[in-house]
């Protein structure tokens, strides 16, 4: 008897010790599409490489709700704006530590001196981190935070001002961009001292949900859950894995076989199989991008308002829909996405017309035949998955209505060079919110001093141009809204480029996983998610 | 013999030359330059563009630039990556156990299959084993690795369950690289069920690179079987009544196996190239992966060092082919 109860103890206790390592080795696995730069957000760009540091490593001042644009305190708990929108004091939170690794131990918590370190970093190309470890911070110059910030001074331990030279009004949004992310001025010290300051790029240390552990390039990164988060209750996962694989038709056979969780980037063919498989779930969100046609408005005859209002009525859009986005996308009108604040809901796109838009033509002198070349990106983009085949639909199109457009393309770094220099008569691009501020739709892709840059419409109106730079510097949303608003209008009354889609962004992953949330950003999150 | 060997390799010195002259002309000739991809629709600050330039010294004459890297390559520096800032000589060190172990398994495959299959359709020639086995060679050979590897990930993996999708081991093992071999770090990190992973996961992408050369292998192995199976000696043994097998693997074989490792010798290039294909498809994380990546890119050090040290692995390859030659058939003796 009393052999049966100590048999009957020990197989609770295993049964209890083997329940415990089940729950508390919870392993995500997300098969990622491409290994990352490095892990030092502050030189990146792209998705990718962000959710594989920013995303899970590290913490911002402010923070970005997960699946939102809305901002929320992140290591600033609180802060204050001066009245004249150019100072900004931010309090720190109290507590927040750093990883504990094997290449480094904090000694301190999170405090000051590492806001500083990390905008220092950024706004000082003088500063001995950058002699030592040099490297291009392109977001930093692309969101002028290098020529804005005028400085940035410790008030005491947990205080922290920055002053600005000119009003940004979406700059605490910047501040939530990964690129942003805060270093440990500790752990840059450590670098310093011993001649190893390119390792932050290779051994990263954060405050974020996840500890870096290893990587194996092409191969996978490893991450532990962090028990110490200062966010309690964010961090589910024990382990997350990314396995790295490229081909999206690969990672949605290993979805299927549960070889990993999460896929990024399914193909739009698979889609449909994605939905009809019943151990997987598939996500969606309406993008926060836009793909559009721009006309360049300094080249004839695009200079002519009733010729660009003629080839946008000409474009057949549901069409294009249906053929390049595989009906995954929503008709776009305006210059920014219907879940951007401040979208005009009013505006409208006029009818497809070929009769109406040929007497156009004629009308404004434009002759029968009249050759023009129209520039096709030779990349696929969230905003435009097959620009070479909506190229052919619009060239289809515009031969309707007596247009023979020449379809042109360049590898990518030379069509953006040729297209920022004018060379194009019209030219297929798009955008993918950065930050959640209309002055990214309107102000980067449209504003007088994009010209050469962005504005690949070289169109600079001064009315609008004179609404989004006054908007840029007012801090009241509702008043921001009206002025942007009233932007749209004049946009849609002179076309300089005719928006076409803004694409569905799928997420696919298995019933196992809970609490995944699609970013409007494109960036894949893995705090507040728990695997069955 | 070492004379020979010594006359290799001074021919191979204009080789590498020409080589890093050809890697650095092709890759420069592109358009486009890393900084442009870096940044792509994103504001471009034209201080910011004139600064990253300088800074990787881009901005200078291409000859300039090639001079650099010519004094650097003598130094035995290949440059760091652009993209990584990791040095190209310990990138490439890191991946090419993967894409070695990998071509290894690949050439066995080829090997093993292609000379049974050629010497099988050599003794049964005309037959109907014959046209199926060189039909079959022939189908292998024209695949599409892309689609080939597809194809088998779908039947083997997906619908029969048999073996893992892609990488070399089930994420689960966290094997540490001790060689980069993963078969050999499996059996010396003594984690249960770890070896049997990566032989798992080698399989598809092994079958996938090694079927154009198994095909090449087995026509070659045919037709040189025919040739020396006609052979008098061929007859004499026979006449001896010796047993057809003896015949066959030790009279036979030997000879007709000298054209075969020459050509076994040549697939290493082909190889090569079919890895970086079957590399992506099976997300190895090998160096052809590394190399398609870093054109995209722009990467121009890492394209330029990894051309570089897959010509002189080539022409390493060849000059063992050439000595191998002296030990297959000894009438062939280099030391004149």
């Amino acid at each position: 008897m009393h052999l049966e109860v100590r048999k009957l103890m020990l197989a609770t206790t295993l049964a209890l010790m083997a329940g415990t390592s089940m729950a508390a080795n919870k392993t995500l696995i997300y098969c990622s599409e491409a290994s990352p730069s490095g892990f030092d957000p502050t030189r990146q760009v792209t998705g990718g490489d962000f959710d594989a540091s920013a995303e899970t490593i590290f913490n911002r001042l402010t923070e970005f709700e997960r699946g939102s644009t809305q901002i929320r305190p992140g290591l600033a708990e609180k802060w204050e704006v001066a009245p004249d929108n150019l100072t900004y004091t931010f309090t720190l939170r109290k507590g927040v530590k750093f990883h504990t690794t094997p290449y480094f131990k904090p000694t301190r918590d999170f405090n000051a001196d590492d806001v500083i370190f990390t905008v220092q970093r950024m706004i000082d190309k003088n500063h001995p981190f950058n002699k030592a470890a040099p490297a291009d911070f392109p977001y930093v110059s692309d969101m002028s935070l290098d020529t804005n910030i005028a400085a940035v001074e410790k008030i005491d331990a947990n205080t922290v001002r920055i002053k600005l030279k000119t009003v940004d009004a979406a700059f605490l949004q910047n501040l939530a961009m990964s690129f942003a992310s805060i270093h440990s001025a500790e752990y840059a010290d450590q670098l310093l001292k011993s001649g190893k300051a390119n390792q932050i790029n290779t051994q990263p240390i954060g405050t974020g949900p996840f500890v870096f552990r290893s990587y194996q390039k092409d191969a996978n990164i490893r991450f532990d859950g962090n028990s110490q988060y200062w966010r309690k209750g964010e961090v589910q996962l024990d382990k997350l894995i990314f396995a790295i694989t490229t081909d999206a038709s690969v990672r949605y056979q290993k979805l299927q076989k549960n070889e990993c969780q999460v896929m990024a980037y399914p193909r739009p063919a698979d889609i449909k199989a994605i939905q009809a498989n019943p151990k997987l779930n598939l996500l969606q969100q309406a993008g926060f991008n836009l793909g559009w046609l721009t006309y360049n408005v300094q080249k004839k005859p695009f200079d002519k308002l009733e010729v660009r209002q003629a080839l946008d009525m000409a474009i057949n859009k549901p069409a294009i829909l249906a053929a390049v986005y595989q009906g995954a996308g929503q008709p776009a009108t305006n210059p920014m996405p219907p879940t951007q604040w401040s979208y005009n809901k009013k505006l409208k796109d006029a009818p497809f017309d070929p009769a109406k838009a040929k007497a156009m033509l004629a009308k404004a002198g434009v002759a029968e035949g009249t050759e023009i070349t129209l520039w096709a990106m030779p990349v696929q983009r969230a905003y435009n998955p097959n620009a070479k085949l909506m190229a052919e639909m619009i060239q289809s199109d515009w031969a309707k209505i007596g247009i023979k457009a020449k379809i042109v393309s360049y590898e990518w770094g030379e069509y953006i060079k040729r297209a920022k220099a004018g060379e194009h008569d019209s030219l297929m691009i798009g955008w993918t919110g950065d930050n959640g501020d209309p002055d990214n739709w309107l102000g980067v892709n449209l504003g007088c001093e994009a010209v050469g840059g962005n504005n690949y419409s070289r169109w600079c109106n001064k009315e609008f141009d004179t609404l989004v730079v006054k908007a840029r510097t007012l801090s009241n949303q509702a008043e921001r809204t009206k002025l942007y608003e009233k932007a749209q209008d004049v946009f849609k009354r002179e076309l300089p480029f005719t928006p076409i889609a803004h694409s569905t962004v799928y997420q696919p992953l298995s019933k196992s996983v809970q609490g995944f949330k699609v970013s409007p950003f494109g960036l894949n999150s893995f705090y507040g998610v728990t695997v069955k | 013999m070492f004379s020979f060997i010594i006359k290799r390799i001074s021919v191979a010195i204009p080789t590498f030359l020409g080589v890093t002259l050809l890697a650095f002309a092709l890759i420069h000739m592109i358009p486009g330059d890393p900084v442009l991809l870096l940044v792509g629709e994103r504001r471009l600050d034209p201080e910011f563009y004139r600064a990253a330039m300088q800074r990787l010294g881009l901005d200078q004459p291409l000859y300039v630039q090639y001079w650099d890297y010519l004094r650097q390559l003598l130094q035995g520096n290949l440059g760091e990556s652009i993209v990584t800032h990791e040095p190209v000589m310990s990138e490439f060190l890191k991946l090419f156990p993967a894409t070695v172990e990998l071509s290894m398994a690949a050439m066995l495959f080829a090997v093993v299959c292609g000379l049974a299959a050629g010497m099988l359709a050599a003794t049964k020639r005309g037959t109907v084993i014959d046209h199926t086995v060189m039909g079959a060679a022939l189908t292998g050979y024209s695949m599409p690795i892309f689609w080939w590897g597809l194809i088998l990930i779908m039947v083997f993996s997906v619908h029969l369950d048999w073996t893992p999708v892609s990488g070399r081991i089930a994420l689960e093992y966290d094997i540490p690289a001790v060689t980069g071999f993963m078969l050999i770090d499996t059996l010396l990190s003594g984690e249960a069920g770890a070896f049997k992973s990566a032989v798992m996961h080698l399989i598809l992408p092994a079958i996938v690179l090694g079927t154009i050369p198994m095909a090449v292998i087995a026509r070659m192995t045919r037709s040189s079987m025919l040739e020396v199976l006609r052979e008098d000696y061929i007859r004499t043994a026979r006449a001896k009544g010796l047993s057809r097998s003896r015949i066959i693997i030790v009279h036979a074989l030997r000879n007709a196996l000298i054209p075969v490792v020459t050509v076994i010798g040549l697939q290493v290039g082909t190889l090569l190239a079919g890895a970086v294909l079957t590399e992506t498809i099976f997300s190895w994380p090998g160096i052809g992966k590394w190399l398609i990546d870093s054109i995209s890119r722009r990467d121009y050090p890492v394209v330029q060092g990894g051309i570089l040290l897959i010509a002189t692995l080539i022409i390493f390859v060849n000059l063992l082919v050439d000595i191998l030659y002296g030990v297959i058939n000894p009438r062939i003796r280099h030391s004149r």
